[in-house]
């Protein structure tokens, strides 16, 4: 294979079966065009999922791929990584496979640092069981098994990665590739757990639900695209965060002559863990809705740990007929 | 006292005392003495369930049961001949399991009322005629112990300590054994420690042991005679079956020239699996503790999905959080070995005892048509085996397979002749077979991915990064062909069957069924499946002696049965069934083979005696006075 893959490589010949206008087929989209642009090798790449529409993924990406059982990618992922390091393994999973029955293994594979991508398509909804409320819902969401409204209060999975130790945390919107598709190769060049909360758009069953931020034409005012070393600005350069010393917390500032001057807008750190904390609970509809990388601080991989600390290197150097005659031994004649 | 040569050329020796007592260390080194003056033996640890239970207490008493004979010695023993009770706790609760005559060693110094009252005992039981039908030797072992180490400078509580090396002197000598090989133990054991450790205890071992030869005791001690024991000859070590089955494992990668990476999750008594194989990295074996049962499974799915022998292990309750990734294994066509080293259930149930309770589960327990192989280890050195033919065949066929073990294979201990690596057959694996990038069909190469081979229907094993098969798999029904999801219901009536026939297929890979002892037609057959063999072996074998025309059948494959195995057992008038459960595999027979058994079962968390099935093989025997005439 000599000539350079494009997007259409990436693409099996199965027939994509979510429902049309799905947020999905944007992020599979951005997905194969993502690999394409880095050269990926599809042969040494793996999606793993767990059940979910979400997780129909890896059928519809022309790599290995493995759909497993709900909630339990992470593990998959992890088994699979460990046997072979050099494989680059992406998870698929929804709010619901990763955040309610898959909350334990994603906390694990978080705080374990494997070299791997978490990508969670957050729709606030069961999608494939036809629209219940999920762990992500906020609170009030009507759905055939709340019909008033449910009533616990949302988890937020930004914080729940950066509380399970998670090194690399970005968020992205399906449809805005232009976004995304670096999001998805800083995810990929990242060595640990890449975190990237995906805000997906289930048109069937929770239609629009982030159209807050996401609608085009308002997005310059209520998004803000976090990078490193650069100031927190949106609204066109014209407003911005500042820390407020006082009370601790992030507020939106007016950028100007005769405002706020630039250089007291805060500089984003993509390092400072408190900051990330910060930015990703900021309340939504009030601030501008993070986005991008919000969090990066590399330490060693769990993979690479495993690997290091293993008594031979992975390597079989001694022999179970030697190992079978260790300890007290007598002969009988 | 003269010499005793036992009757039956065999003696059942226990240990008790206090878990801080050094029981186990006792134990184990009677044993290794055992071995090397030849005989046979089979030992059991019992520990007490509590970590830390207080000093002093019933339930904090530790014991090990050693049987040791000039004959084949095939379990632990069902009574103690002699009893070494360290304290009075320690007596209380063995002593109902002597037999009149034994043989009472008791540690007086700890005979004191405070101790009585630790273990509600409402009087000196060496006062109220308890004892009175045993032989009961008191000595100041602790005294005695202090009084040895006291030129060696120890601590007060390193030179209690030494009580346990005082008592293995003079049980050495009861038994007429060098104390030169446990000196050398010694010596390695204590290096580290200071100095005055190991020459404490090498003055402890040594007083034990002349103060039991001191002429005026020893006409109170007596001495046994037990010679060596008729073995092949070869090399023997002594192992447990935990570490017997970790072995296997890693034989088992070895065999494969595949890495096993074992995935497991903490819980008794599975976890010394898992303690073994982290020390056997240089076998090519990895271990990862994973989050809990279900990441186990999974992580052990994964990981032979990407070319590693993917091995997990628990008890019941781990076993049931796996069922789910389990049929995944199955459906996606993957290798993996599911240890489970059976306890007493239902739910948490008995974590330390031992039963062979979950059959059913393993056969039976997941849901949908989900039929998987099922090997059950006998003992702890066919441990090794077992887990070698376990992997072959999941290798094989390419599915999961469910390995059986329990508690007391777990710990028990005995010989065991120390396999020649060269006489297995290594494991072979499945290889691509067939053209995949062929052009004229584009479904090629997913035809590639799932063409099984015909005898076994295992299909090839590919992992990822293997070059040019990029493929998809997972938990929908897939077309039989190339492996695409698939919803046709002809399609699923045809993986449904072929599923059921993979199993069936290993019956064409494994041996008939062979007759243990006795005929291969008859009156009676006791079969037996797991860890009951040792105690139905020494069952059938008196039996025998006493002219019961009585045979041994022991399963070693519960799914799929070897194929023989019906018409074999129509030729007995009657199958004796000893189980520790309710009557799991008397289900499995009835269902498979149509055959109804004479059932006895026993879920008292503690393994048969020889007796009890001795006595059942008595009354079940055609013609014999039944129990209710
Ligand atoms: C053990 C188990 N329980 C329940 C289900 C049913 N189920 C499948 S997907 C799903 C929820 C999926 O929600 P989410 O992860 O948010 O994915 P989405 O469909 O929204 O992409 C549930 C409850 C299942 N497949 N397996
Ligand atoms: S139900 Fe929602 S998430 Fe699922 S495919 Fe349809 S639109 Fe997409
Ligand atoms: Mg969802």
């Amino acid at each position: 294979m000599n000539k350079p893959l494009t997007a259409k490589d990436f693409a099996t010949d199965q027939e994509v079966r979510w429902c049309p206008g799905c947020g999905d087929y944007a992020i599979l989209k951005c997905m194969q065009k993502t690999l394409a642009d880095v050269e990926a090798d599809p042969d040494k790449t793996v999606f793993v999922s767990g059940i979910g529409c979400s997780s129909r993924f890896p059928y519809y990406m022309n790599s290995y791929g493995f759909h497993t059982i709900h909630g339990r990618a992470p593990a998959f992922a992890t088994g699979l990584k460990l046997a072979n390091p050099e494989l680059d393994v992406w998870i698929v999973t929804g709010d619901g496979d990763g955040l309610s029955i898959g909350g334990n293994h994603l906390l694990h594979v978080l705080r374990r640092n494997l070299d791997t991508q978490v990508l969670l398509f957050n729709n606030e909804i069961y999608g494939l069981t036809k629209g219940q409320y999920s762990p992500t819902s906020r609170v009030g969401t009507r759905s055939p098994s709340t019909p008033s409204g449910s009533i616990d209060a949302p988890v937020s999975p930004g914080a729940f990665a950066l509380g399970a130790n998670a090194r690399f945390i970005a968020r992205g919107i399906d449809t805005d590739a232009k976004n995304l598709s670096p999001v998805l190769k800083a995810a990929r060049e990242f060595k640990g757990a890449a975190f990237v909360e995906i805000f997906q758009n289930c048109i069937v069953y929770n239609k629009d639900r982030f159209e807050d931020f996401v609608a085009k034409k308002t997005a310059a005012d209520t998004q803000i695209h976090c990078e490193h070393g650069k100031p927190l600005l949106f609204a066109k350069g014209a407003k911005g965060l500042k820390l407020n010393a006082a009370t601790l917390k992030l507020e939106i500032v007016d950028v100007g002559e005769n405002a706020t001057p630039v250089e007291d807008v805060l500089v984003h750190d993509e390092t400072n863990r408190v900051l990330a904390q910060m930015l990703l609970t900021l309340p939504m509809g009030e601030f501008p809705m993070p986005l991008g990388v919000i969090y990066r601080e590399p330490a060693q991989s769990f993979d690479d740990a495993f690997s290091q600390h293993h008594p031979s290197g992975r390597k079989r150097t001694g022999k179970v007929a030697d190992a079978l005659r260790k300890g007290s031994v007598w002969k009988k004649s | 006292m003269s010499k005793i040569t036992p009757e039956n050329q065999s003696i059942v020796v226990r240990f008790a005392g206090d878990s801080g007592d050094g029981v186990q260390l006792l134990g184990g080194q009677f044993a290794e003495s055992t071995a090397l003056a030849g005989a046979d033996f089979s030992t059991f640890p019992d520990f007490p369930a509590e970590i830390r239970a207080p000093v002093g207490t019933t339930f904090g008493v530790s014991a090990f049961q050693i049987n040791l004979g000039a004959r084949r010695i095939s379990t632990a023993g069902d009574q103690p001949d002699v009893l070494v009770a360290l304290n009075p706790a320690a007596l209380k609760v063995n002593l109902p399991t002597l037999p009149k005559g034994a043989v009472i060693i008791l540690n007086t110094d700890a005979f004191t009322d405070r101790n009585f009252s630790k273990a509600n005992i409402a009087a000196d039981p060496r006062q109220t005629g308890e004892l009175d039908d045993y032989q009961v030797i008191e000595i100041a072992i602790s005294t005695q112990t202090l009084e040895a180490v006291k030129p060696h400078g120890l601590s007060k509580s390193d030179a209690e300590q030494c009580k346990n090396f005082w008592s293995l002197g003079a049980v050495l000598w009861m038994f007429g054994r060098d104390r030169e090989p446990i000196i050398n133990w010694a010596t390695k054991k204590f290096s580290r420690k200071p100095a005055e450790i190991l020459v404490g205890n090498v003055a402890a071992l040594n007083a034990g042991h002349a103060y039991a030869e001191t002429a005026e005791l020893s006409a109170e001690i007596p001495q046994f005679v037990i010679g060596e024991a008729p073995m092949e000859a070869g090399e023997y070590r002594s192992i447990t079956g935990a570490e017997a089955l970790s072995l296997g494992l890693a034989a088992a990668g070895e065999l494969a020239g595949r890495e096993v990476m074992f995935c497991g999750y903490p819980i008794t008594p599975a976890s010394s699996i898992l303690h073994h194989l982290s020390r056997m990295g240089d076998l090519g074996v990895s271990t990862f503790q994973a989050e809990d049962e279900i990441a186990a499974c999974c992580a052990a799915i994964g990981a032979s999905y990407g070319g590693a022998i993917g091995v997990t292990s628990s008890s019941g309750p781990g076993i049931a959080l796996k069922t789910e990734a389990i049929g995944l294994g199955m459906a996606a066509e993957l290798p993996l070995v599911i240890v489970n080293s059976q306890r007493g259930g239902p739910s948490t149930g008995l974590p330390t005892k031992t039963e062979q309770s979950d059959l059913y589960q393993s056969v039976y327990g997941r849901n949908a048509d989900a039929p998987l192989p099922v090997v059950a280890a006998a003992g702890p050195g066919d441990c090794f085996d077992a887990a070698i033919e376990a992997t072959r065949v999941a290798l094989r066929h390419m599915t999961p397979v469910f390995l059986l073990t329990d508690g007391y294979i777990a710990n028990a201990a005995g010989p065991w002749e120390l396999p020649n690596m060269d006489d297995y057959e290594p494991i072979l694996t499945n290889a691509v077979n067939g053209d995949a990038a062929n052009g004229d069909d584009p479904t090629a190469l997913k035809k590639t991915i799932w063409n099984r081979d015909p005898s076994s229907l295992g299909r090839p094993w590919v992992a990822p990064g293997a070059s040019g098969l990029a493929h998809r798999i997972g938990g929908l029904e897939k077309d039989i062909e190339t492996g695409d999801i698939s919803y046709d219901a002809a399609n699923h009536q045809a993986m449904s069957e072929l599923r059921a026939r993979k199993v069936a297929a290993v019956a064409d890979f494994i041996p008939d069924q062979e007759v243990e002892q006795g005929n291969s037609k008859g009156p009676l057959a006791v079969v037996g499946w797991g860890s009951t063999h040792g105690a139905i072996w020494r069952a059938v074998q008196m039996a025998r002696d006493e002219g019961l025309d009585v045979a041994q059948i022991h399963l070693r494959w519960l799914s799929p049965l070897p194929k023989n195995l019906g018409r074999l057992l129509s030729d007995y008038d009657r199958v004796l069934l000893p189980e520790m459960n309710m009557g799991q595999c008397a289900t499995l027979l009835r269902d498979k083979l149509g055959l109804n058994v004479v059932q006895l079962n026993k879920v008292s968390g503690q393994p048969f005696k020889i007796t009890e099935i001795l006595n059942a093989i008595r009354e079940n025997y055609p013609g014999a006075k039944q129990a209710a005439e």
